[in-house]
């Protein structure tokens, strides 16, 4: 009697872990949890956020935490667009990062016009960024076309302006280096006087709001995911899989402009070899953390966004333990190959099907 | 069955040879940039976009000039790579064509690449349009031999500026260089004349293994080891990258430990921790808490210094064009030229050494 009750209540339990574990989420969510249990044992202060005054005498929250969503601001918003790109491409862009460059070059050509070190913005930022937001989206569309039209595999299409985009982004300014020394400029990859909380991370949360209300009242969704499963079918059901491709490169490129922006806004200057380098290989990560294939098809938002914050709470965290310069690369590596093969649709089934069999084992023994 | 056994075995040497020349390639182009500047090097494919461009561009500045004045002038050819490349490589190509003009006595043709192969190429058409000295900036160490044989025989000197490349002494007048490992002995004795009781430094390095960050670093690392109130608080490379900087700095004042000198091996990594120190409000510069170290005198890291916010900054001197008009005129005292390099402190520099060591705008 009560041994069935146990094992009733078992199933139930079981059920709900399994329904869980078998969530995209999941995946995503332990490696936050491990990195945060790990970071806890280690060092308890890791955790603490204080608020302390900037020099300049405003309000300021600093600590690990804070940081670390401030960091992964750039991460988050590629992420929305790189997801997109991938569902309905089923192929990365590997631009991001010379894209940023272009796009933080038009932004500081239009904020200091000719000049190299303006006394005063030529421009508002916002036009600036309304200037570099269509740029981006033209580079996206380009990307976009080759992609989606020229029938290019997305890497060796976007290997083009990952190649000629940091020279581009150069020519734009002359080759100068533009220095803005207005400190309303770096309002927005820092600090707005009285505000505590960084500005990035108010910018990546509208970004995520947005996204997700075009997710919930457009097709957007259903169109990419449709698109990368099948194109042919989709076309049959009266969807226009290149129409649909291009559109995810021009999102990515608006997701590309606001990072840009905000790279800019952190220094107040650019350097167009360094800046955002590397950037797109993390950027896939976060969303092969997520748990989504990289081959297309379905996807899911959330995972991807919270993917990136987990790679930053992973750089922060190797940064902090001080681990030496050479091995960090390293470091990092093994930690992303066990989530990725984790998070593999095939090692997730065939775990899955692994503890089906052990706990079934287990109970045909309790019942006996 | 013979013929297509024929085209296969074309096709296998054909495809070998290709293998064989990208390999070379990819040896040459092998090098470390010159960190001045704050520049990595640039991805190869971008190196050969922006070759693409400047490629062929072998210009006679000033022939007018040439033919009027035939005897007189001295007639130079001068192989430099890209000046996109950096703001030093600007700085540098500003130099060359400010020093070799016509009122100097010189009749000067440029060439530009950042493509080892574009660069000889470049060389045997000068010494075929023959000029008196060639002046090389070798975009790659190895592949020189023939080209400087070539040169000799025809009776043309060659200097070498800037960079080094690997063949024998006797094949070239002088070469003009920086000493990165001088560079970094320079600004450690400098911090150690500043008397402080216990030094704990932050160390932030540049990409691993260029030869600016090994000279940098090199000149720390044996201080450290040898004095017992020098300690390293954290020691990153953040590959020239200023926001990398920042959050190596950020993360030392997150974990609350103590510092008092940040050591940044260019001048971009030195603002962007500089920008942490800011948000933390950790005061930095002349007589504060924080004592900020950059390299590469780019003219607004030397504002920076001149307003005191930061205490000290090398120079990486791509100002080698005196140097070069100094051997022409005089002739080569010793085969290897080491550039002066100086060191600014913040409590002596004047506007004048901004306006005349600043590199950039």
């Amino acid at each position: 009697m009560s041994s069935s009750e146990n094992k009733l209540q078992n199933n139930t339990l079981l059920a709900t872990i399994k329904k869980i574990v078998s969530k995209q989420v999941f995946i995503p969510i332990a490696a936050l949890l491990i990195l945060v249990i790990f970071n806890l044992a280690a060092d308890p202060s890791f955790f603490k956020i204080s608020v302390d005054k900037s020099s300049s005498g405003d309000p300021i929250m600093s600590g690990f935490l804070v940081t670390i969503l401030d960091n992964a601001s750039e991460l988050a918003i590629l992420a929305i667009g790189m997801t997109l790109v991938t569902s309905a491409s089923g192929g990365q862009d590997i631009s991001v990062g010379s894209a940023i460059a272009i796009a933080g070059s038009v932004m500081l050509r239009v904020v200091c016009g000719t000049s190299a070190r303006p006394e005063s913005l030529h421009a508002p930022i916002i036009v600036a960024f309304l200037v570099c937001v269509l740029v981006s989206m033209a580079f996206g569309a380009f990307n976009g076309v080759l992609v989606s039209y020229c029938k290019i595999q997305p890497m060796v299409a976007t290997l083009i302006l990952f190649t000629a985009g940091r020279s581009i982004a150069s020519w734009i300014n002359n080759n100068q280096l533009p220095v803005v020394s207005d400190p309303k400029f770096g309002y927005y990859g820092n600090f707005i006087p009285g505000i505590p909380v960084p500005t990035p991370i108010f910018i990546a949360a509208i970004c995520m709001i947005v996204i997700a209300l075009i997710l919930k009242f457009t097709n957007l969704r259903l169109y990419s995911q449709a698109v990368g499963i099948n194109p042919h079918s989709s076309r049959l059901n009266g969807i226009n899989p290149q129409l649909v491709k291009l559109l995810t490169f021009v999102i990515l490129g608006a997701c590309v402009a606001v990072a840009g922006f905000i790279k800019v806004s952190r220094l107040s200057t650019i350097n167009y070899a360094v800046i955002a380098k590397d950037i797109e290989m993390d950027v896939i990560l976060a969303v092969a953390l997520g748990g989504n294939s990289l081959s297309g098809g379905k996807f899911s938002m959330t995972s991807s966004i919270l993917g990136a914050y987990v790679i930053q709470f992973l750089t922060t965290t190797l940064i902090k333990f001080k681990v030496s310069a050479n091995a960090i690369a390293a470091y990092k590596a093994v930690v992303v190959i066990i989530l990725v093969v984790m998070s593999a649709p095939i090692v997730r089934e065939k775990l899955g099907s692994l503890k089906k069999k052990v706990l079934s084992r287990k109970t045909v023994k309790e019942v006996a | 069955m013979k013929k297509i056994a024929k085209i296969l075995l074309s096709a296998a040497v054909m495809s070998s040879m290709a293998l064989g020349m990208t390999g070379c390639n990819s040896e040459k182009k092998d090098e470390t940039t010159k960190a001045a500047g704050g520049e990595t090097t640039t991805t190869e494919a971008s190196k050969s976009e922006e070759a693409d461009k400047t490629e062929g561009d072998t210009e006679a500045s000033s022939e007018e000039g040439a033919k009027t004045n035939d005897g007189e002038l001295i007639k130079v050819g001068i192989i430099n790579n890209d000046p996109n490349e950096s703001g030093y490589r600007t700085a540098n190509d500003k130099d060359m064509r400010e020093t070799f003009t016509k009122e100097n006595g010189y009749d000067a043709s440029f060439a530009y690449s950042l493509k080892n192969d574009e660069q000889i190429a470049a060389a045997q058409q000068f010494i075929q349009d023959g000029v008196d000295y060639l002046l090389i900036s070798a975009a790659g160490t190895a592949g020189w031999d023939t080209v400087l044989q070539d040169a000799q025989d025809a009776g043309i000197k060659v200097i070498l500026f800037d960079r080094t490349i690997d063949a024998d002494e006797s094949l070239y007048e002088a070469s003009i260089v920086s000493d990165m490992a001088k560079e970094g002995e320079t600004a450690v004795d400098w911090l150690s004349s500043q008397n402080l009781s216990e030094y704990k430094i932050i160390h932030i390095q540049g990409v691993m293994g260029s030869s600016a960050q090994i000279g940098r670093s090199g000149a720390l690392d044996s201080k450290v080891a040898a004095e017992a109130n020098w300690t390293i608080v954290s020691q990153q490379t953040a590959e020239w990258n200023a926001e990398t900087a920042q959050q190596i700095v950020q993360a030392v004042i997150d974990s609350g430990e103590k510092f008092n000198v940040i050591y940044a091996e260019n001048d971009d990594m030195a603002k962007g921790a500089v920008q942490a120190l800011d948000k933390a409000n950790i005061s930095h510069g002349v007589g504060k808490d924080v004592i900020v170290i950059g390299f590469d005198c780019n003219k607004w890291a030397l504002e920076e210094l001149l307003k005191g916010n930061w205490n000290y900054d090398g120079q990486c001197n791509p100002f080698q064009a005196s140097y070069i008009d100094d051997i022409i005129k005089n002739g080569a005292k010793q085969k290897v030229v080491i550039m002066e390099e100086k060191g600014f402190d913040a409590a002596t520099i004047t506007q004048d050494d901004v306006d005349k060591y600043g590199i950039g705008n």
